[in-house]
């Protein structure tokens, strides 16, 4: 099947059963990891899959990279079905995932990269000078012959990112790529990642990622996904121009003295409102319908006693978006879900 | 020389696919074990120097009691043969195991490699790595014990050796696949095999010692019979002492090199569709 689309899936659905423990060993859970994904992904694209950790984007990545069987729907890369077709999309795929252990502590970088290489087939002569030059781009020429054993989080993972241009693949999947990376380093995978584009306009990118600002730097197109649905799909210029019908404010307060950023939602003309911790600072983030709500909020405010500090009207971000979409931020999803776990 | 290779732009060669791409991947994974193991020099100590203390245990037994003196040559070439076992049990039984923890399963089955290659290549590196392991052992050990050879049918000993070997590794590409099933218990498995397999398959005695029918069972693991054969081969009076005719051993291993290479191919297939279906090749990270 010869298809213009990179990737793309129909009415997608996985759920993970889920054993209990020792006590509950008879009762078994179901976790629903996806469903009822629909995504186009078009050839040359740069497409990012955005959402908090267990939104369901790395079991999307994995069925698209037929390391997971869907259970409902079907999924297409390169125009082959991922779960009748294996094997003729293994030769066109890559992936790396943010802060993966791969290969073996006792080879150097090189030979780890040669390896990986090898299960591509590429000719060896080839795959040396490919990996030279891969690693100068990265600024890892000068640990070519250190143990991969030897290498800190960050310059693995730049290790890692080699090994997924190394194969030059198709469709490159990237699982939160710059996960461990400093600033510098994540940067020079971004810069990685559009050169690659940039050099052949059939190759095509998905990304996934917590990082909106990285989501909105690059990609072409982003899929919010929250609790293994897709929320929303465009451009991320198009997602953000969504919410300019709303001015959106944010208020820096020395602390909230008890007050909770839903008081705010309860005032009218008020949207979502969230709140996020900086340092000794509190964030207050909300949405207006109109702008002279905000006197509303300004007052709610005094009469709690709240000593405003700061304030902002900003253009609407991604983070934006998937907040209006979601009704809280990513930060406090994972919070949420942090909590319960220790809980 | 600068480096002109634009590693961003279209390859500008053919991947290599079909057969040359099992070969390739067969070497690829085999290089770790082969040159990666032998950068750790601790190897030195745990798999030769404590075999030979176990070797040197059973010569000192046998001399104490007057055993003939061609059972010192069977405790030899049954210590050099335990690494093979040792390298079956703690390496290639628990491999694909560790390559599930470390993230490199689901990276070998993504790529468009046969599995298989990637079991032989483990295989074959671990053969060849411990090879050296059994060669020291032996000469170690002839030398400290002067142990006599009398080899009389040198390809004999050659097609005996790699059909034995063949069978043990094709049984250690079933365990993996089936250690990959039970996970963490795979370690208590392989603690609660470890002695009765010492015991039975004759690493320090002749198997003959046992009834017939224990022998018989025993020779299950490929290393039982091709010990037993080999012992034949190289010592002057091996052959009194053998369970069966050395064709007939023979015979039995190649039987079981089919039996196990093609219940690791048929084994691991079922595995690699059971970790797709249930989401299992990489459950530790999800």
């Amino acid at each position: 099947m010869v298809s213009n689309l990179a990737v793309e899936t129909e009415n997608l659905g996985r759920i993970y059963k889920i054993h209990g423990n020792t006590r509950e060993k008879n009762v078994r859970k179901e976790l629903i990891a996806l469903q009822d994904v629909n995504l186009q992904v078009r050839q040359g694209e740069l497409f990012g899959l955005l959402g908090p950790n267990g939104a369901g984007k790395t079991t999307l990545i994995k069925i698209l990279t037929t390391l997971l069987a869907p259970n409902s729907g079907r999924a297409f890369v390169s125009g082959f079905d991922v779960a009748k077709e294996p094997e003729k999309i293994r030769p066109l795929i890559n992936m790396v995932s943010g802060g993966e252990s791969s290969g073996y502590g006792l080879l150097t970088v090189r030979e780890n990269l040669w390896m990986f290489s090898q299960f591509y087939g590429l000719p060896s002569r080839e795959s040396y000078q490919r990996i030279d030059a891969l690693l100068k781009l990265v600024g890892l020429e000068d640990r070519i012959h250190t143990k991969s054993s030897d290498l800190s989080t960050g310059l693995r993972q730049k290790m890692n990112i080699v090994r997924g241009f190394l194969t030059d693949p198709q469709v490159l999947f990237l699982d939160e790529p710059t996960l461990g990376l400093d600033v510098g380093a994540s940067r020079a995978v971004r810069n990685l990642i559009r050169d690659w584009l940039n050099q052949d306009k059939t190759r095509t990118l998905l990304l996934t990622t917590h990082y909106m600002v990285e989501a909105d730097e690059l990609c072409d197109r982003v899929a919010i996904i929250n609790h293994g649905r897709v929320l929303a799909l465009d451009k991320p210029s198009v997602l953000k121009q969504s919410l300019q019908r709303e001015a959106l404010f944010e208020i820096t307060v020395s602390s909230l003295n008890g007050l909770n950023p839903s008081a705010l939602e309860r005032l009218p003309g008020v949207g979502k409102a969230t709140c996020q911790e900086v340092g000794e600072l509190s964030k207050l983030n909300f949405s207006l319908q109109e702008e002279a709500a905000l006197a509303g909020v300004i007052n709610l405010l005094t009469e709690s006693n709240v000593r405003i500090m700061r304030l902002d009207k900003h253009e609407p971000t991604l983070e934006d978006v998937f907040v209006n979409l979601v009704g809280r931020s990513m930060d406090e999803i994972e919070k949420e879900e942090s909590d319960d776990e220790q809980g | 020389m600068m480096n002109k290779v634009n590693p961003l732009a279209v390859m500008p060669f053919e991947k290599v696919s079909g057969w040359r791409l099992f070969v390739k991947t067969v070497i690829a994974r085999a290089y770790p074990r082969v040159v990666g193991q032998q950068r750790e020099k601790s190897w030195i100590f745990f798999d030769i120097f404590l075999p030979m203390l176990a070797v040197s245990a059973y010569v000192f037994v046998y001399r104490a009691i007057h055993a003939p003196e061609e059972y010192i040559g069977f405790v030899v070439v049954g210590g050099a043969m335990t690494a093979f076992w040792m390298n079956i049990m703690w390496s290639m039984s628990m491999q694909l195991y560790w390559e599930k923890e470390q993230g490199n399963l689901a990276l070998y089955i993504m790529a468009p490699n046969s599995m298989m290659a990637i079991l032989l290549g483990m295989a074959l590196g671990g053969m060849l790595a411990t090879f050296l392991r059994a060669i020291a052992i032996i000469l170690l050990g002839s030398l400290l014990f002067h142990v006599q050879y009398a080899i009389g049918n040198f390809l004999q000993l050659l097609g005996v050796f790699f059909a034995a070997m063949t069978a043990l590794y094709g049984l250690g590409m079933i365990t993996a696949s089936l250690f990959l099933l039970f996970g963490r218990e795979a370690d208590h498995l392989v603690q609660l095999a470890q002695e009765p397999v010492y015991l039975v398959s004759g690493f320090y005695f002749p198997i003959r010692s046992f009834n017939f029918w224990i022998a018989a069972a025993a020779s299950i693991i490929p290393l039982t019979l091709g010990l037993d054969a080999m012992r034949q081969l190289v010592f002057p009076s091996g052959a009194l002492l053998g369970f069966l005719n050395v064709n007939v051993e023979l015979s039995v291993l190649l039987v079981l090199c089919v039996v196990f290479l093609f219940g690791a191919r048929a084994l691991l297939g079922y595995m690699e569709r059971l970790a797709i279906r249930e989401g299992r090749l990489t459950e530790s990270r999800r």
